[in-house]
């Protein structure tokens, strides 16, 4: 069999199973840790003493904590307690986790930017301050915000290989079978890289589309974004 | 209590940041349609005491109504007396991610709950009424400064206030943005909005005024007509003060 039969006829398909996984992992992921960064970021910043605490220490816990281990405990605990979750669904679960947790920092650093006198006027119009927030800061907040979550949005991409790590066979772990089944290891991987790539690189073009539709005319942001 | 068309009635409002106290007690009624200029020192409570009105600062004591309605511990009504009580502040605070139009018109949607036509309506109409319409679309960023405040000033009247707060409008601008700016306040004031205004214009404040309040130290030093206050030898404080802006202009 030469180099040419095993990728096509052999590699490229299966990976096209394990990729069909992995976007779903993404797609299932992405936009529920990206309300969860949303929720936690505006509940530290806006929140009572309680809720405020209580989001911090959920971002402390998952960032002090590999995300494997959550898989794991997701996966191979919970069942001890009674849960029992497919593999799938506690890779999603796991990943909105760590997605959200990472997400409301970048978040909340964006709140912290934006200046208290845009509070001050929505109030002063008689806006309470969840009006405020959902129509004048998070609108804000979210355009600042959006460097800091296309490189969480991209490790996603890349730590959804973890699922493997609980069953679940995506993009890696089809590769993986692959390269133990045919011995081909070499080859099998630097497609599975080229894979995990081109991913990368349609995010990135998609974001920095995105970046320039919603950049805001006049400001500094959508001069240097015209300028590219 | 409101037999002399008493619009907004302050009494004895106090507050502290700290151990400074910045207002000691001030007191004053407002009458429909009346200008009331504030002047004064910087760091002498002015801006505060707008804040204080519309609760955006909560006054350690004293009170506040709005048409005989109390303003003060109103709970969540508050943000139905702000709707009546419009703001413009120094740095115009427009809302940066929309174009002028939308500034004026987001909380006629959120707040007022109007339906899109007549929000937009609304909004192109106040835009006209500063002289901006044919600015509607475009992003603060994109504004001079004299036109952002003036979007300001329509996003407040957008609101229907029955009084008008301006913390220091024109700080901000140079002479000929001032210009622009003023002239729309002294049509306002033409055309019988009250309003309150914190300024260090002292022409405008002299032209327009009905009442001048010259505050220092947390007080009402000095109150008086415009013709009283610069005439009448007895109000010494506030001389000095206008003095001092008089004697860079080599008079």
């Amino acid at each position: 069999m030469d180099q040419f039969t095993f990728i096509f006829d052999i590699l490229l398909p299966a990976l096209m199973q394990g990729l069909v996984i992995t976007l779903q992992l993404i797609v299932c992921s992405a936009p529920f840790g990206l309300v969860l960064g949303i929720g936690v970021a505006a509940g530290r910043q806006y929140g009572g003493p309680i809720l405020s605490r209580i989001c911090k220490m959920f971002v402390l816990l998952i960032k002090g904590t590999p995300l494997l281990l959550l898989l794991f405990i997701l996966y191979f605990g919970l069942p001890s307690i009674g849960i029992t979750l497919t593999a799938f669904t506690a890779a999603v679960i796991g990943f909105i986790l760590c997605n959200g947790a990472y997400n409301s920092e970048y978040i909340r650093g964006a709140l912290l930017s934006i200046k208290d006198g845009q509070m001050i006027a929505a109030q002063a119009l008689g806006m309470t301050r969840a009006q405020a927030i959902r129509n004048v800061i998070l609108p804000q907040a979210l355009r600042r915000a959006i460097p800091g979550l296309s490189n969480e949005f991209i490790y996603l991409i890349k730590y959804s290989s973890l699922a493997y790590m609980i069953t679940v066979v995506e993009l890696s772990g089809a590769g993986k079978n692959v390269a133990t089944k045919y011995f081909i290891y070499t080859e099998t991987f630097m497609v599975v890289g080229i894979v995990y790539l081109v991913l990368v690189t349609i995010t990135t073009v998609a974001v920095s589309i995105l970046e320039k539709h919603v950049s805001v005319p006049g400001t500094s942001r959508s001069t240097s974004a015209a300028q590219m | 209590m409101n037999s002399n068309n008493i619009v907004l009635r302050v009494e004895d409002i106090h507050k502290s940041f700290g151990d400074k106290e910045v207002l000691r007690g001030i007191s004053f009624d407002v009458v429909k349609g009346e200008t009331k200029v504030f002047i004064g020192p910087s760091g002498t409570g002015k801006s505060t005491l707008l804040r204080c009105i519309n609760q955006l600062t909560i006054p350690d004591r004293g009170r506040v109504w709005l048409d005989d309605e109390e303003i003060t511990n109103s709970g969540t009504r508050i943000n139905y007396f702000r709707q009546k009580i419009g703001m413009v502040f120094q740095n115009y605070y427009l809302f940066d991610h929309l174009t002028a139009l939308k500034n004026v018109e987001l909380a006629l949607l959120k707040v007022r709950g109007m339906n899109k036509e007549e929000a937009r309506e609304k909004a192109l109409t106040e835009l006209r009424q500063v002289g901006l319409e044919d600015w509607a679309d475009h992003y603060p960023a994109e504004l001079s400064g004299g036109q952002a405040q003036r979007v300001s000033i329509a996003r407040a009247l957008a609101m229907d206030p029955e009084v008008i707060l301006f913390d220091e409008p024109t700080s901000a601008l140079d002479p000929e943005l001032t210009r622009e700016v003023l002239e729309v306040m002294k049509r306002l004031a033409q055309q019988g909005m009250t309003m309150l205004v914190v300024t260090h214009e002292m022409g405008f404040a002299c032209s327009v005024a009905t009442e001048i309040l010259f505050m220092e130290n947390g007080v009402v030093a000095e109150r008086g007509t415009p013709d009283l206050l610069t005439h009448d030898p007895q109000f010494t404080r506030m001389k000095n003060f206008i003095g001092q802006f008089n004697s860079y202009r080599g008079g």
